[in-house]
């Protein structure tokens, strides 16, 4: 509620523009992925293991299939292609063959008339396990001491960096073991598809709501062993994703039950299901310590970090290089000696949120600057401006920095936000910790501020060419874009329109629906969508740009070189030529198709050296929370916020980002967790795994950071990540200000606080 | 497998209108109803459980969670879903959430929308933790609320200026 957003005539870059698609998500037209229908359709439904690890001795679905209105059951032994499929390492069987290696693994699959028919089929399936004991210690996985629970072994990736002088020891140490708990994305628009089958038989359309088509298209063909031109995807309205899309969950369940049935397929997790049916954030175990001078100069730092992939690979392998390569955090650090592990266990599996390995790592190293900052008797702000990186500092893989790094701007502004009000005397009680449970006593609530400055790195890593494809149509004055970006919420709708009127002045803008008949896009992930589609979008419009103009200079007999979109005209920068851009484009069509690449990267060597990374984002934040000490309970009263966002191309959007992303920070800081007592997930609802309200949402103040990167399409950096990153440990230190206690773990519960 | 027992035809009254429900099986929810038999899909389901408030409607005056609505038992109530709240344009309330950017995904949305409308119908000039606390039934994992929070305010400024 404290920023103001000014709004322009024209919705161009740098204007809040609203989203094209607000009027229909306001009256409840706008189409969800679970809002789509087909005529004859049947529903889907998956039956899953209720072991975390256990044999599979039989499984018959012959009553199953007696019951009236069910139409199929499929098992392993139905799919005709590639028995299994994973984002980076495909080793996730689609059903369940002989063993079971987490609680929630899907077994098999029904279609029917109706969901409830669904249900008693899903019921009616008598699956024999023999049941195991379960590997749920990732220690276990590094030792070699329990046997294999995959072909592939247990160790999912191990990286190690070797960066300077590791005989370096400092006169300061401190050292801590730090835990973060495992975060769910929660979306609120649960995983859903329609599967159309082709009348041949030999393929299908699927409206599906993801985070990346092309990827989805590419796994689901495999496992179908069709072509992937056959597979046609459409993006359905998505109801966030913030990771939990860009695996596979539904696809090809949904697509299988179609193939064999003829009949459109629709599929739709319950919540319960939800929780089982997509990765996590990984848990983790970060050792860490810190040698520093005597004022506080970071000197070298060691580190162990252990991330509990659970049974399946997932994204694993790049969530532990993330974490690897960010424990140092925005400071300049110049000797290291860091091991990471990834473990497979029989643990849900782990893969991308919203941070993606970085929101660990940074958890643990802003914890260790508070501890360095009390060892050093620095505040906690003046130990981060004095380590804080600039532009052309190394990171310990020895990849320079070429981001534009406002560490210490970012430090400072949000200094200078103002702390809010002390308490009133008579405070309302709906804002005391404990909220709406009205268990606060005035008496027992201390206030306490804390920090938390954090490093991001953008794009995709490790040498992995994410682009992303765009097409512009310029016809008679209208633009048409084409492109396959996934729209989850973030508001890529809103921004392509914004870049296509400011390169081209026009105003009038379509957006086609987004589908596998453009090239891909990538994933919308890794704060990555505007640099890259946008980079896209920008470079189709300037595609079309040079055409127009060379047809206007051929017109009036000029160098096109010398014309300039001037608002929604054309200019002659050297004479007078001023004619609309709607004028100019008059009974003419121009179409460009262009495909943004960033900069190649590296992999890691064995000492994890290497230009791995693309770029970079920073922000800081301090909260202040107020806790009862006796309940342990939690309010976080404000989280002051200094962003680095390159260039706000949109600042109500870009507000919309770090308002959220921050809600989430709070939610893994004191309530979000899924409970696991050897590998059986004990909250699997909304009403165990408790979520931020608006009762628990704390004022925010925002400073958007407006330095341009010259090395991002339109100046700007990706802002989705950086406000969920820091915000944690501002308000895990923001406790251990108010307490004394240690917090070494989020989400902090009451018993961390007054046991 | 659903026996004749198990079915039933009755009439919903939404949104002004009477609508018959045929062949429904007893056990569905007032949500399923809306959504899949009587073409009503803007209430949205998110947890089945009324906690995240997705598919509020506004039943006899009061503001419920139609996932928890056994759709059988809402015969003869007066039921108003988002599709109802107005016919054609688009309510201030409605108009305020693209305003201020309270919309990412829109998932949360039309719920949220029942939801304010509801409070601001009750009680027309809230105070900022009568807001929050009116709409923490509601979970929208986007935004994390302040432009929501704005979007509200700025429908009561409106309103308490006519």
């Amino acid at each position: 509620m404290s920023t103001s957003v000014v709004r322009t005539r024209r919705d161009t870059l740098g204007t809040s523009a609203l989203r094209p698609d607000g009027g229909a998500k306001v009256q409840g037209s706008f189409a969800f992925s679970s809002d789509v229908w087909a005529d004859n359709m049947l529903w889907g439904a998956t039956l899953r293991s209720p072991h975390p690890y256990a044999r599979i001795i039989s499984i018959d679905t012959s009553e199953a299939i007696k019951i009236a209105g069910v139409e199929t059951v499929l098992t392993a032994e139905d799919v005709p292609g590639k028995l299994t499929y994973g984002l980076i390492d495909s080793d996730q069987p689609v059903f369940a063959s002989g063993v079971v290696r987490y609680m929630g693994e899907p077994v098999a699959a029904v279609a029917a008339d109706h969901p409830e028919t669904c249900r008693r089929a899903l019921a009616a399936i008598r699956v024999e396990y023999e049941v195991l004991e379960p590997h749920v210690n990732p220690e276990d996985s590094i030792s070699g001491s329990v046997p294999p629970i995959h072909p592939n072994g247990n160790l999912l990736r191990h990286q190690r960096i070797v960066c300077g002088d590791t005989s370096v020891t400092g006169p300061v140490m401190v050292e801590c073991e730090y835990e973060i708990g495992m975060q769910d994305q929660a979306f609120l628009g649960l995983e859903a598809a329609l599967a159309i089958p082709d009348s041949d038989g030999g393929g299908l359309e699927m409206i599906v709501a993801t985070q990346w088509l092309h990827e989805d298209r590419k796994q689901i063909a495999l496992c179908l062993g069709l072509p992937e031109e056959n597979i046609r995807l459409t993006l359905g309205g998505v109801g966030g994703a913030f990771g939990a899309r860009e695996d596979i969950s539904l696809q090809v369940h949904a697509s299988l039950l179609a193939l064999r049935t003829g009949r459109p397929i629709k599929m739709q997790y319950s919540r319960e299901e939800s929780f089982f049916g997509h990765v996590h954030r990984h848990p983790a175990k970060i050792w860490v310590r810190h040698h520093a001078s005597n004022d506080g100069m970071i000197l070298k730092i060691e580190a162990r970090m252990v991330f509990d992939g659970g049974a399946y690979a997932s994204t694993s392998a790049a969530v532990l290089i993330n974490a690897v390569t960010h424990i140092q955090g925005p400071y300049r650090c110049a000797n290291a000696i860091v091991d990471g592990f990834a473990a497979r266990t029989n643990n849900p599996p782990c893969g991308a949120m919203r941070g993606f390995g970085v929101v660990q790592a940074c958890f643990a190293h802003e914890s260790q600057m508070d501890k360095l900052a009390q060892a050093c008797g620095l505040s906690p702000v003046e130990i981060r401006l004095r380590n804080a990186m600039r532009t052309g500092d190394r990171l310990i893989t020895g990849q320079p920095v070429e981001s534009v790094a406002p560490v210490e701007r970012c430090i400072r502004e949000t200094d200078a936000i103002a702390l809010p009000p002390q308490m009133t005397s008579s405070p309302h009680e709906l804002s005391l910790p404990g909220g709406s449970g009205r268990t606060a006593d005035r008496s027992h609530i201390v206030r306490g501020i804390g920090w938390g400055v954090s490093i991001k790195n953008l794009m995709y890593s490790e040498t992995f060419d994410d682009y992303a494809t765009a097409r512009c149509r310029l016809d008679n004055g209208v633009v048409t874009l084409k492109f396959a970006t996934s729209e989850v919420g973030q508001g890529f709708v809103t921004l392509a329109p914004q870049i296509a009127r400011s390169v081209l002045g026009v105003d009038t803008v379509i957006v086609d629906p987004m589908d596998t008949t453009i090239g891909s896009a990538g994933s919308t992930s890794a704060s990555r969508q505007t640099w890259m589609s946008g980079g896209a979008v920008d470079g189709a419009c300037r595609l079309v740009r040079e055409r127009l103009f060379e047809h206007v200079a051929q017109q009036h007999n000029l160098d096109p070189l010398q014309l300039e979109i001037d608002d929604t005209d054309i200019i002659d920068t050297r004479g007078t030529l001023r004619i609309s851009v709607s004028k100019a484009s008059a009974g003419v069509a121009f179409e460009e198709t262009f495909e943004h690449h960033h900069r190649p990267t590296e992999d890691l060597d064995e000492n994890g050296q290497g230009n791995c990374h693309v770029a970079f984002a920073f922000v800081a934040h301090r909260a202040v929370v107020d806790v009862d000490t006796e309940l342990g309970l939690v309010k976080v009263v404000q989280i002051a916020t200094a962003q680095d966002v390159g260039r706000a191309l949109n600042p109500l959007s870009v507000l919309g980002q770090i308002e959220g992303g921050i809600a989430q920070g709070l939610g893994l800081a004191v309530m979000e967790e899924i409970l696991m007592v050897n590998g059986i997930v004990k909250n699997p609802s909304f009403t165990d795994y408790l979520l931020p309200t608006a009762l628990d949402a704390p004022d925010v103040v925002a400073i958007l950071i407006e330095e341009p990167d010259p090395q991002a399409p339109l100046g700007a950096k990706g802002v989705g990540e950086p406000p969920c990153i820091s915000v944690t440990p501002a308000i895990a230190a923001a406790i251990r200000d108010a307490t004394g206690r240690a917090i070494t773990r989020v989400p902090v519960r009451p018993s961390d606080i007054c046991l | 497998m659903r026996t004749m027992s198990e079915t039933q035809i009755y009439s919903l009254r939404v949104n002004g209108k009477l609508r018959e429900v045929t062949d429904a099986w007893l056990g569905e929810s007032l949500l399923y109803v809306l959504r899949e038999r009587l073409g009503l899909p803007g209430s949205k389901g998110a947890c089945e459980q009324g906690e995240c408030g997705s598919c509020t409607v506004v039943m006899d005056g009061a503001a419920v969670c139609s996932c928890l609505v056994l759709a059988a038992s809402a015969v003869g109530a007066d039921i108003t879903t988002i599709e109802g709240l107005t016919d054609g344009a688009l309510t201030d309330v409605q108009q305020a959430f693209i305003d201020e950017g309270a919309v990412q995904c829109g998932f949360c949305t039309p719920g949220l929308i029942v939801a304010v409308h509801h409070l601001l119908d009750n009680t027309p000039k809230p105070s900022e933790m009568e807001v929050k606390e009116a709409l923490s039934g509601n979970i929208c994992r986007c935004t994390g609320y302040g432009r929501i929070f704005a979007a509200v305010t700025r429908v009561i400024d409106q309103r308490a200026q006519q």
